[in-house]
């Protein structure tokens, strides 16, 4: 009896039901809290780009969201830097901004976070500007944030998270040791031309001298291309805030 | 004599001691004798991959019991109703379920964790040590004793993956579940003397390493050869 084909089929049918009932009542239930998880990294990487990874391992969640919103403001812009407080009537926040979601659209429909590192309680005393960014790695998707100092140039520091790197190779992109290679080099070279910064092939060469290059991972080039690519496209995308701040602190300067 | 104990000597067969010599055994066994790692070579993939740090060891080794006993338990369960032509299939679905579950856990509650050990949980489902036991023990054996034969070989495999993390995090990176000993020894010497950290250890191949010492340590004491 227990060969027939009906057995068999009814015995897969009931055990998938139920195993599927199981594993969707287990994400309706958890899915808040890792929401919640989600946005709490989130905010963790935000601060990463600005502040030693260590610091931010110390703090307690509490801690991170009180630092967050103490010390970060944030603006969303479109393509041509123009700050966007509204699409489609509905309030634009950079908190509610999904950059893998506006990925799939094109360019110049996206919307673009910015993120300001200020001093305590005084929104306009920007120190750095992080930006977002998003791109294609071996497998999956890679993504990260970049932050500027105020001339809109030089690099405070980026932090780069993956989704299916692999471990090992192109998930090196996490360590706090490839991120450091980022901090202090530019991205326009002296013309004003936008260069980004580019990681090379190979590992262990000194890049000290050349503002735009940062050692490579040895054997995951095809990952530091890609995050090659995303910083290029992303700093592209963002071209019109940098220049616009850039000209403002010129003004503020003088 | 009360009642209850004239009842149990009617009892045609006396029921088995919680922990008798043969259920221990199920338990002590795949510790070193039958280890899944050192004596079976199963699941070294996740062996080399999670060990460069004792703590997210430690919750690969607790997912690994979780997983492997609750399989162990539900397929036991389910033994004389599942059937034969598609049991694999049904070992898998169970696996794959329970192995979701963790990780949607530790997305809620340890989302870092959850990123360090990214794909490695995910992995469990082809763990072979899963499948092994279901297809070896869980199939043909009542609940308990299946439980115990999962918990078993679980633990042969946390404290072989634990033992070989503590080697790797204590040379590669002088500290033991992110405590930095080496920094405090070195200071006892004074403050020019420094332990050197080796980077092999933090990469995949220290873990080769370690494991061939302990399979060679272990297979000198107890003279096991492969046959």
């Amino acid at each position: 009896m227990q060969q027939s084909n009906t057995y068999i089929i009814t015995f897969s049918v009931i055990l998938t039901v139920v195993l599927g009932l199981l594993l969707s009542g287990t994400s309706q239930l958890l899915g808040p809290m890792q929401k919640e998880a989600i946005a709490l990294d989130n905010k963790k990487q935000i601060l990463g780009a600005v502040i030693p990874g260590e610091e931010i391992a110390a703090m307690t969640p509490q801690e991170v969201n009180e630092y967050y919103n103490n010390r970060i403001a944030s603006v969303v812009v479109d393509i041509n830097g123009k700050v966007v407080t509204e699409q489609n009537g509905v309030a634009v926040t950079a908190e509610t901004v999904d950059i893998a979601k506006n990925y799939k659209k094109s360019a110049d429909e996206r919307l673009y976070p910015v993120y300001m590192f200020h001093s305590d309680g005084n929104p306009d005393d920007v120190a750095n500007y992080v930006l977002p960014l998003y791109g294609a790695g071996l497998w999956d998707a890679i993504w990260g944030y970049i932050s500027l100092d105020t001339d809109m140039n030089t690099v405070g520091g980026i932090t780069l998270a993956h989704a299916g790197e692999t471990p090992g190779l192109g998930a090196r992109i996490t360590e706090p040791g490839v991120q450091a290679r980022y901090e202090g080099k530019t991205i326009f070279d002296e013309s004003g031309d936008l260069v980004a910064i580019e990681m090379q092939k190979g590992e262990g060469k000194d890049y000290s001298d050349d503002p735009h290059s940062v050692d490579g991972m040895s054997g995951a080039t095809i990952t530091a291309k890609g995050v090659n690519n995303m910083l290029q496209n992303y700093l592209g995308y963002y071209k019109a805030y940098i220049e616009n701040k850039k000209s403002s602190t010129a003004v503020a300067v003088l | 004599m009360s009642a209850e104990t004239v009842e149990k000597a009617i009892a045609t067969k006396p029921a088995e001691a919680l922990l008798s010599k043969r259920r221990k055994k199920l338990v002590s066994d795949p510790l070193v004798d039958e280890n899944p790692i050192t004596i079976q070579v199963l699941g070294i993939c996740s062996a080399l991959a999670v060990t460069t740090q004792m703590k997210p060891t430690l919750v690969m080794a607790i997912s690994v019991i979780f997983v492997v006993v609750m399989s162990n338990l539900v397929i036991s369960l389910m033994r004389n109703t599942i059937p034969s032509r598609v049991r694999i299939i049904v070992q898998l679905a169970v696996v794959a379920t329970l192995v979701t579950l963790v990780s949607e856990v530790l997305k809620a509650f340890a989302y870092d964790m959850y990123k360090e050990l990214s794909v490695f949980v995910g992995l469990i489902i082809t763990n072979c040590i899963v499948m092994g036991r279901l297809e070896a023990f869980a199939l043909g054996n009542k609940p308990y004793d299946s439980v115990l034969d999962g918990f078993g070989s679980a633990l042969g495999y946390s404290w072989i993956i634990l033992a070989v993390a503590f080697f790797r995090e204590l040379l590669g990176s002088g500290a033991v579940f992110g405590l930095p000993v080496y920094e405090s020894i070195s200071s006892l010497f004074g403050p020019d003397f420094k332990l050197a950290t080796n980077g092999l250890m933090v990469s995949p191949v220290g873990a080769f390493i370690i494991l061939g010492l302990i399979i060679w340590v272990q297979r000198t004491k107890t003279g096991y050869v492969e046959h």
